[in-house]
């Protein structure tokens, strides 16, 4: 590679399996500042499987920072301290020749380590499937010019459904609450009138599969917005909370 | 023998699908339960299909190598995607975005698939607005459009720059709701190795664990590949890094025919390679050529930095070639074009780039309205290559993005095997030899929701299979073939990485198999990659155990098989002695350099049967236009 490389010590977590224990394991790599950091990660692969060596289990796909399959914490930040990016999208140009890395998987609770940097977040899944859709079935809706929706309404219900289900609100929590993920969902039909008729039913069957499966509760420090690849705002939380207490208080309640 | 029958229905064009639909035989309610189907891939198509079975009644079994359904390729898409509503008024109708499509690709795709799929077109707007798919609005609440490359009317539908992620979360959304009703199973991580044939039947699935590595069985009634592209062929591509085309090739060499192989997209608008350790290219959304304006300097050699670069020193190439759409030229017209002002040295710096300007369009629009339309975009550009392209004009260069090519299928998807069905880009359906932009979204969404939720009923209509044992030996062979071909992987032990091996094919194609074709290129990479292929199996080096998590094995079989798809592009392109779309032949082009068709010789599918590897037999389905005049594409 060119002659502007810098030279960096990455400590990357190594863990065989769930049961095993795992630790840092220490590299030394240089590397171009063009390459993003998963960049980096393949080369120093591409080495240990040269030399027989079982190479870093890390997931990534769409390097485009929409797919949220990647998810490094990096030196303590999900996605790095960069904001609103995610892990593809952090490139070497931000560190210095000579510095030291730490990069660790996604922890939680709710999320169990699979091998090295890879977690399990389906739970992400199972709380989708408890209410994030609206039902009706293919074939069956109206022309889609038929209900105006304000544009800055259609634009608020955007800002919400860009989350992309990375897992870096839970990670950065120190309660691995998952309330900015689910309230993302939540605000996104909550404002637009597709998502009227199930939406107290929603936010209950919602927030209840979090709930059970061991997601903590918010703490209010807002590490969840800071740390966000698409900068979700904590707002969306407040719209949830509200619509959760009037699920509870209104005949909506089932 | 295999005979190919399109199965086009009689009958106008704008009535085919209609008559087919009340001409295919039903299944009533009570027995669609009965009636298991595998969908594999939850992109646009497979999460569309699998929803829509599932709220059919069908028994449905989904699969996916991620870990959620969620993070299939589709949801990378950024532009948007088209539908002939003529919401602008602006005389867009059916036919008109029908005639777009086939034109588009060159007079090489099927008019009775192309027609359909313009028709239902209206149907996925809807759809996806129901499912509260916050598309952009106008001030009074209506949807907004824009237009896109090779087109004259604006029908595009759009979410910012991430109309692929709201239409996929849309799907999984329909998808989830269907899991949780218990009428759709979904398997995660699972990799399908191959499809299982009882009697030259689709019965089945063989899959890896991709956790444990267990070789597993699945059986049904059907089974759909909506397993994408196969654009990672050429290692670097605005493709997902996972994207392969196992999935296809396995179902190929069991028999199913895989057609227009060579015909792939090179997309205009993305980002320039960075160095030897680029692991894909970033396309930034062909949505910019409408603002806009490409460059490059008049003389070769003119360095200095563009915004010293005075007016009259430019040469817009694609306005002064193209007047009638100027930057919005399609695809393949477009990537070309800047492969021949670098390839004259005019290119950024004397390499590989082209200038895309938006100065004109800040002064027009004002800089804030060219942030609202593009700023995620201007923020990826600026976050991937530190410059800011409010200020500086953004540099880009053509990259593998698309496959048109893909499974054979009749206008049911069905593939010549029955019972093997073939969604989104799997298949070769509906692009010819270009796909126009905005339109592999709204395919995607048209097989899996409208479809073929149809045409499967009818196949369990009239055909009634039964439903397979996957203790036979049939699916026990499969999996003792799969097992085979993960131990030979691993018992190499050679030296060179499976990257190493998949840059060099990459190398060989893009430069062989891309933009432009040659005969003795052509020739010649064939050879090149038959040995290139001799060297994986000798000198390849895969680490690890079958019985783990490994992303080597998983990496090696897909390049594994990468390697005998390469061999068949260039064989596919050999054969097609003609230029059309973003197939370019060397030979057959006008002064200008357009693309010049031989109609009376290759007005056919290319679908090619599988003898054994390296060695293929040709079937031509002869594409037959009745309802429009094969026309010389000209964008002037
Ligand atoms: C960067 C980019 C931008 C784009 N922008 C646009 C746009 O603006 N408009 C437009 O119309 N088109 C666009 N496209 C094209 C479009 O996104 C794709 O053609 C389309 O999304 C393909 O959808 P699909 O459902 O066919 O497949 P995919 O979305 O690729 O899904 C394939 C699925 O199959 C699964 N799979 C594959 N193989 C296996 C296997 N062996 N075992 C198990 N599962 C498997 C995968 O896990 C995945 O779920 C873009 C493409 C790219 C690369």
């Amino acid at each position: 590679m060119g002659n502007n490389n810098i030279n960096l010590t990455l400590n990357i977590w190594r863990q065989e399996s769930a049961e095993a224990k795992g630790d840092f394991e220490k590299f030394k790599v240089s590397v171009s500042p063009d390459a993003s950091i998963l960049e980096m990660l393949d080369e120093l692969n591409n080495k240990l499987e040269k030399e027989g060596k079982i190479p870093i289990a890390f997931e990534s796909d769409c390097r485009e920072g929409i797919c949220g399959t990647c998810g490094l914490v990096v030196n303590g930040h999900p996605h790095g301290a960069l904001p609103k990016i995610a892990t593809c999208q952090l490139h070497m140009r931000n560190f210095k020749d000579g510095e030291t890395l730490y990069i660790e998987p996604f922890r939680a609770t709710a999320f169990k380590i699979i091998k090295d940097l890879i977690v399990d977040r389906s739970g992400f899944d199972e709380i989708q499937q408890a209410g994030g859709y609206i039902s009706f079935n293919t074939g069956s809706a109206p022309d889609a010019n038929a209900v105006p929706i304000p544009k800055e309404i259609a634009s608020l219900a955007l800002d919400a459904a860009e989350c992309i289900g990375c897992g870096a609100c839970v990670a950065a929590c120190k309660n691995s609450s998952a309330m900015l993920f689910v309230a993302a969902k939540v605000s996104q039909f909550a404002l637009l009138p597709q998502g009227q008729p199930e939406r107290y039913e929603r936010v209950q069957a919602m927030i209840a599969k979090m709930d059970e499966l061991g997601f903590g509760s918010c703490s209010n420090t807002y590490a969840c917005e800071a740390e966000c690849p698409k900068g979700i705002s904590v707002k969306n939380i407040a719209r949830m909370n509200r619509d959760y207490i009037v699920s509870k208080v209104t005949k909506e309640t089932v | 023998m295999i005979k190919l029958d399109p199965k086009i229905p009689a009958g106008h064009i704008s009535e085919k699908w209609t008559n087919h639909k009340f001409n295919m035989k039903l299944v009533n309610p009570a027995n669609k339960r009965k009636f298991d189907v595998i969908v594999v891939g939850t992109g646009l198509a497979g999460a569309g299909a699998a929803a829509t079975l599932g709220e059919l009644g069908y028994k449905v079994k989904a699969f996916t190598y991620h870990d959620s359904s969620r993070r299939a390729h589709s949801i990378g898409a950024q532009g948007g995607i088209n539908a002939a509503k003529n919401y602008q008024n602006d005389g867009d109708s059916i036919y008109r975005l029908f005639y777009d499509t086939i034109k588009g690709g060159d007079f090489r795709s099927r008019e009775a698939n192309t027609y359909r799929l313009a028709e239902v077109s209206n149907n996925i707007i809807d759809q996806c607005v129901a499912q509260g798919v916050p598309f952009a609005r106008e001030y009074g609440g209506t949807l907004a459009n824009r237009s896109f490359g090779g087109a004259q009317v604006s029908r595009t539908f759009y979410a910012r720059g991430e109309t692929g992620q709201q239409l996929l979360l849309g799907a999984y959304s329909s998808l989830n709701r269907q899991i949780k009703l218990g009428n759709v199973q979904m398997f995660h991580r699972r990799e399908m190795l191959d499809v299982v044939l009882v009697d030259g039947v689709a019965k089945g699935i063989t899959v890896r664990n991709l956790l444990t590595g267990e070789i597993e069985s699945y059986g049904a009634q059907a089974v759909i590949l909506a397993t994408g592209g196969y654009s990672n062929v050429y290692f670097l591509s605005t493709s997902a890094m996972l994207c392969n085309a196992t999935a296809v090739w396995r179902a190929h060499k069991r028999g199913a025919l895989f057609a227009n192989p060579c015909f792939t997209q090179i997309h205009p608008t993305c980002l320039p390679v960075h160095g030897e350790g680029q692991s894909k290219l970033v396309l930034m959304s062909e949505s910019l050529r409408n603002d806009g304006r490409i460059w490059v300097p008049k003389k070769a050699g003119d360095n200095r930095p563009p915004n010293e670069i005075p007016e009259d020193e430019r040469d817009y190439y694609l306005e002064r070639r193209y007047p009638s759409f100027g930057n919005l030229a399609p695809r393949d017209v477009s990537s070309r074009s800047a492969k021949y002002v670098c390839d004259e040295g005019r290119g950024v710096n004397g390499g590989k780039a082209v200038y895309l300007d938006f100065a004109d369009a800040i002064k027009r629009l004002g800089e804030q309205t060219v942030k609202e339309k593009y700023g995620n975009l201007f923020d990826m550009y600026q976050n991937i290559m530190d410059e800011n392209p409010y200020k500086v004009p953004m540099k880009i260069y053509p990259a593998p993005h698309y496959t048109m090519g893909g499974l054979w299928v009749d206008y049911n998807l069905m593939s010549n095997v029955p019972g093997l069905f073939v969604a989104g880009e799997a298949n070769y359906s509906d692009h010819g030899a270009n796909r126009l932009g905005a339109s592999a979204l709204m395919q995607g969404l048209a097989d899996g929701y409208f479809i073929i939720p149809y045409t499967i009923g009818n196949y369990f209509g009239s055909e009634k299979p039964a439903k397979p044992d996957v203790n036979s030996h049939e699916f026990k062979e499969s999996k003792d073939e799969v097992l085979e071909n993960v131990n030979k992987l691993l018992s190499i032990n050679g030296k060179q990485t499976v990257d190493e091996i998949h840059k060099k094919l990459g190398h060989l194609l893009i430069d062989k198999v891309g933009m432009s074709r040659d005969e003795p290129g052509l020739k010649q990479v064939i050879k090149d990659i038959t040995e290139l292929r001799d060297e994986f199996w000798q000198d390849v080096k895969v680490v690890g155990k079958g019985e783990d998590l490994n992303q080597n094995l998983e990496r090696a079989g897909r390049v594994a098989d990468f390697l005998e798809l390469g061999e068949l592009m260039a064989v596919d392109a050999l054969n097609r002695d003609e230029s059309c779309g973003a197939h370019f032949r060397v030979g057959h082009e006008t002064k200008d350099g357009e693309a010049i068709r031989n109609d009376e010789e290759f007005a056919y599918v290319a679908a090619w049967e599988f003898e054994k590897v390296g060695k293929w037999n040709l079937h031509k389905e002869n594409l037959e236009f009745e309802f429009v005049e094969l026309a010389t594409r000209s964008y002037k």
